[in-house]
Order: structure tokens, then sequence, then C-alpha cells
């Protein structure tokens, strides 16, 4: 390895670094740039007052014009540096604004109206975080029960799916029987067809059941998935079947050896299908949006996704919503960022 | 130091928990499985260990795709199909009938060749874009480099998002007051309605799929990189290649397995592109960004008048395309592992 980098990157002179050292190091800034700033900009976007976020050119920061309170005049009033006739500038809160021209007050001195055109005052800001647009959809709107939701569907589904998917791996690895291969073949034949190829029928099959606008409509139809008993399949294959035999000896059951033996050691390929069973589910979007048509069951994704699509869109909400949502998926790879990363280009799964 | 030692001793605790959690619905489980162990013997233990996965497996996989078959015979808007009349071919009649293939103004179905028409050129766009931009950055990546682990990261970093995440960062970033074009007015240019405008929604559509997507294949790229043995490197530098000729004889040879894997996965979920594309246009401006699962999924649900029979139809044809693409793979692999030796 450290061999290919060195012919990769051998240099020329000395310590002139080559042009395409250079080269590389400009690819991944403008990489960086690229992949992590629409995510800061989305963050920096979330913190902004709704006033901010319509301005044009947007600031970079949020920011939030000053506003005094003013004696004779009910509500705080917005503040201006203001560059007078006379080339100084004042501190002037305006009272209104009337065309092209702006009726402007001292705070000091509140009784004395000062008419300025509106070219010549610009605003007052100062940093300051909206956390408002965090806890005011938590009040306002269905936010806590989407996540609600979210939360019990990636849970329960990621359960089922480990323990139905790790009990039909072992049988297919373990055991020999009439139509193992059979078995097996159907199920891999089936791992490129995607829910999007037969929608109509599982939805027929949902109503049958009575699970549209509900939970299990969206947890079960892909708990069995193929991916999942391919990938724990060929994991259990690498375990020597001494060790369940040993067990056998000392009189355990089948199902004992299961959950004692095999599961335990299978653990590293089940965390793996535990982690993408938690993304899969986490950020499915068009099941749940076709079995959940009633608020109350919205998962996240589709409350989003009904929230942003709404005439009058509140981008202050959404946004912070939006952070809301990334946020927990972003902090397990941030802990588990090798596992993942490594597990992936391993198994070749889709994340 | 108490610090961590609190923390260690709440994370045993809560592993203990989740231990104790186990083993209590395990045992329970086993309260079922042992006696059933007794009565049917060893030998039939095995389908029993099957059988939740093979219900759902068949109810909710296996039984649709031969009831989807059927679905795309029948008319009517009814769901069930005991009140579907059967209309044969009908549905693929409708679908296929076209004066030219490439106006879809001329086909009766012409959503439908619209929706094929854009899926073809969002595929060409967005597999051709990400495969260049993956192979790049793992070569870059796989360079000698200071924090590999990090910039690895940043690129892999969107594959987590979610699509509708994705869809809404750069819908708020593509806007008409956005920062995009605030950087274009500060250039000195016109700002630009990107989603409003047919050619630049499609254009924008693509980079968006390819930056969410890219580091998903950069990852395996990467692997396949670094499993090329460092000897190849030697004997190619002792026989006087520059960097150029190793690429070209030595890397690229040898990574050409990876690379088809690549190609067929990108090749299989662009066809399939959905929710990200509806999400950041809806399909529009128009139909302009309406892709082929989005065909499928307004004509069965998103309507008044739900079609499902077009809408199985219309999947049976995505199904035969992915089908084709997937054995194409398993052909392609059996092709390429030949040359590897």
């Amino acid at each position: 390895m450290s061999a290919v980098s060195t012919f990769l990157t051998r240099r020329r002179g000395r310590k002139r670094p080559h042009v395409t050292d250079v080269l590389t190091y400009l690819y991944l800034a403008i990489g960086v740039l690229v992949m992590f700033g629409p995510v800061a900009w989305l963050v920096l976007s979330s913190f902004k007052t709704q006033s901010a976020l319509i301005e044009f050119p947007p600031s970079l920061l949020p920011m939030e014009q000053v506003t005094t309170p003013v004696e004779g005049y009910d509500e705080p009033l917005p503040l201006f540096d203001v560059a007078l006739e006379d080339g100084t500038t004042a501190r002037l809160a305006q009272v209104r604004r009337i065309g092209l021209e702006a009726q402007m007050v001292d705070p000091e001195a509140p009784d004395q109206i000062i008419r300025v055109g509106i070219e010549s005052r610009t605003e007052v800001e100062r940093f300051r975080l909206a956390f408002e647009n965090y806890v005011d959809p938590l009040q306002r709107f269905n936010f806590l029960v989407y996540l609600k939701n979210s939360v019990v569907v990636t849970v329960v589904a990621t359960l089922i799916t480990l323990i139905i998917n790790s009990m039909a791996a072992f049988a297919l690895s373990k055991y020999r029987f009439r139509g193992r291969n059979v078995v097996f073949l159907v199920i891999i034949g089936t791992l490129m067809i995607p829910i999007s190829v037969i929608l109509v029928p599982v939805y027929l099959v949902i109503t049958q059941i009575g699970w549209v606008n509900n939970l299990w409509g969206v947890i079960i139809p892909g708990a069995a998935t193929p991916t999942g008993v391919f990938l724990l399949r060929q994991y259990m294959l690498t375990i020597p079947d001494e060790l369940l035999d040993a067990a056998r000896i000392d009189g355990a059951s089948e199902w004992r050896i299961y959950w004692q033996v095999m599961l335990p050691l299978a653990a590293p390929a089940l965390a793996v299908l535990a982690i993408f069973s938690v993304m899969w589910r986490w950020n499915d979007f068009l099941w749940p949006l076709i079995v959940l048509t009633r608020s109350e069951y919205f998962t996240l994704q589709v409350g989003l996704n009904a929230f942003q699509g709404e005439l009058n869109v509140q981008w202050h909400y959404v946004l912070a919503m939006t952070v809301l949502t990334l946020l927990p998926i972003t902090l397990v790879f941030s802990f588990l960022q090798r596992f993942i990363t490594t597990g992936i280009a391993s198994s070749g799964v889709k994340g | 130091m108490d610090e961590r030692s609190g923390n260690r001793s709440l994370g045993d605790l809560l592993g203990g928990a989740a231990m104790w959690l186990y083993s209590a619905v395990m045992r329970l489980l086993g309260l079922v499985m042992e006696p059933l162990q007794r009565v049917i013997g060893v030998r039939r233990m095995p389908h029993v260990f099957l059988l939740p996965n093979l219900i759902i497996f068949g109810l909710f996989i296996l039984f649709p795709m031969v009831l989807n078959l059927y679905y795309s015979t029948t008319g009517g808007t009814n769901l069930f199909p005991q009140d579907r009349p059967f209309v044969g071919a009908d549905n693929y009649e409708r679908l296929f009938d076209c004066d030219n293939f490439l106006d879809p103004n001329t086909c009766a179905e012409d959503r439908f060749w619209r929706a094929v028409r854009n899926t073809g050129i969002f595929v060409l766009g967005q597999v051709g874009g990400m495969v260049v931009l993956s192979l790049l950055t793992a070569i870059v990546l796989n360079r000698n480099i200071v924090a590999r682990a990090f910039f690895r990261s940043v690129f892999f970093y969107p594959v987590l998002l979610s699509p509708v995440v994705v869809a809404l960062i750069w819908k708020w970033i593509l806007q008409r007051n956005g920062v995009l074009n605030a950087a274009l007015t500060g250039l000195g240019l016109e700002p630009i309605q990107f989603l409003l405008n047919a050619d630049w929604a499609m254009t924008w559509v693509i980079i968006v799929s390819v930056w969410a997507h890219m580091g998903f294949y950069t990852l395996i790229l990467l692997a396949g990189l670094q499993s090329i043995p460092a000897e190849l490197y030697d004997a190619a530098a002792i026989d006087g290649a520059n960097t150029v000729q190793g690429f070209r004889n030595v890397t690229l040879p040898l990574l050409m397995p990876t690379m088809m894997v690549v190609l067929v996965l990108a090749l299989i979920r662009a066809v399939q592109m959905f929710d990200e594309v509806y999400v950041l246009t809806g399909g529009g401006p128009g139909t302009a960004t309406m892709l082929i699962v989005q065909y499928i999924y307004t004509t069965g649900f998103a309507t008044q008048v739900q079609r499902f029979g077009l809408a199985a139809a219309a999947s049976v044809v995505l199904g035969v395309v992915l089908l084709v693409a997937t054995l194409a793979q398993l052909r392609l692999g059996r092709g390429t592992e030949g040359h590897l030796t």
C-alpha cells in the first residue's frame, strides 16, 4: 500500500511539492466546500429569522436588526445608522417609512421627527441565533408526532429485520434440507426488485390486512430484505459447524444454539445490517408516502415533504426541521464513521 | 476521572439491560420453540427458522410480483382484483401506442414517454457524471494524503442524508433568492429561476443526485484501488513506466471489474430514481423532470382517477428493464473475471 502511494506521489524535486500534490489538495478543498457547504448553509440559514431569510443577497451569518424601545411608542423601533446632510452619522430609530422617505427619531430625544431618504440609512444588525425556529414547530405543528412515528418505525422495523433475517440465514447456512437451494435462489433473485416495481399489489395486500394509515403497514413489507438474508448467510457460512455441534452435544435445543451461539458470533454482520436498516427506515419516503395519508401517522420524511409543499412555504420552520431530521443520522455517522465506511465498502450494500 | 468512570458504568448498565432484555425475549420465544422441536424433531427446525421470513417475503414480494402481472391486464379504477375487468394487453397497447417513439406528443400515453425520455437523459447524465467523479475522487483519496479518513467521510456524508433532506437543502440553495443567485448577481449576472426552467431543472436534478450518491461509489472504487497489489506498480516503475502509463496499464485494467459493478449498480439505481427529484422539482416545470417511477406513482396513487392497471403495466416494463440490467451485470461480471488472470 505504501509503495503505491510513494509511486503515485513520488516527487521530482527534493523539497518542492509536485504539481499533482497541489492539484490533489485543491481538489480536496473544493470537495469539502461542495460536499459540506450546502449542509453548512442549511444549518446557518435555519438560525435566521423569517425576515432575514427573505433578504437578498443573503448574509452569511444569522443576523437580526436591533430594535430599541422609544418613549411614546408602543412597539420597539428598528435602529438605523443614518448619514445626515451635514456629513455626520447618527444612530436613529425608524418610526415609519413612506415611499422613498423615512421618518426617524433620536431615541434620546423622541419628540423631534427627522425625515431622511431611505438611501441614506443602513440597518444596525447583531448576531443572533433564532432558536424560535426550532422551538415553535415543536409546539405548533405535528413535528413531535412525526418524530415519534419515525423512531417507532425505525426501531421496531430494525429489530424485526434483525430477528427474522438472522433466523432465515441461520437455516440457510447451517442446515441441509430439501429445497434449501431453491429458497436461497428465489430470495437472491429478488435482490434487485425495488418496491417501486410492485407498488400496486403491495398496496392491495396492505389494504386487505387493514394497514393503510397504520405504522405496521410501513414496518412489515420491507422487513424480509433479501439483502439482509444474503449478508448474514455469507457471514454465518464462515462460522465453523463444530461450535454448534459442541452445543448440541451439551443438550442445547436448536433455538438455544441460534440465540446463544450463532447470534453472538454473527454480531459484526448483525451490526452492519442494523446500521443499514436504521438508515433505510429513517430515510424511507416513497412507501410511507403511499401508506400514510393522515398527518397523525406521517413519518418525519413524509411530514417534511407535506410541509414544504404547502402554498406558503414557511422556510424558517422547514429549514429548522430539516436540520433536526438530519441530526440523528449525522450523530450516528460521526461515532461509527469508520465502521460504516468499511462495512459498506466490504459488503457493497447501499446505505 | 470520576466522570469517565461514571460514563462507563452508565454504558455498562445500558449494555447489561439490553443483554437482559435480549435473553428474556429469546427465552420467552424458547418456551414455544423448544416444545415445538420435541414435537416435530430437529430435522424440521430449519423450516421453522425460515417461516417468519418466508411469510413476509411471500406476502410482500413474491405474491405481489405475480399479482402485478395480473393487474397489468385489468382495467377500471377499483383496487380489488375481483372488481377489475380483464382487458388483455390493452394497458400495454396504450403504453406503446406511438406514431414516433422519439416524439412523446404522438403517443397515446404521452406522459409515459416523456418520463421515459427524461429518465434516459437523467440516467446518461447522472451515471456518466457520477462514475467519472467517483473515480477521480477515489484516485485522489488513494494518494498519500494527510487526514484521508476525514476526507473520505466528507465525500461519503451526503450518502447518509435522506432524499427529502437532500432535496430541501438544494431547493433552498437554488431558489430565486437563494445563495447561488446571490453569487450570480455578485458577479454581475442576472439571477436564474433554476427550478422553473426545464433545462436548468434537469441539469440540477442530475447534479444534486450525483452530489448525494457519489460518495458510495467512491468508497467501492477506493476499495478496488487499494486491492491492487503494490508489486505491480513496482514492476511497472522498473520497466520505466511513468505515472500516466502506470495508471493506464496497471490501474485501469485491474479496476475494470469494480468499475463494471459500479456502473451497473449506478445504472440500476438511476433508473429507479424517485424521491429526491420528486421533492426537489415535483417532476416540473410541467413534466420536464418527471421520471418513470414518478409516472407510476402519480398514475396509480396521486390522481383522482387511479389507473392501477396502467401503473402496473408501466412497472412491469420497468421491472423488465431492471432484470435485463441485472442479467447484464452477471454476464459482465463473468466476462471481466476472465480478463483478470
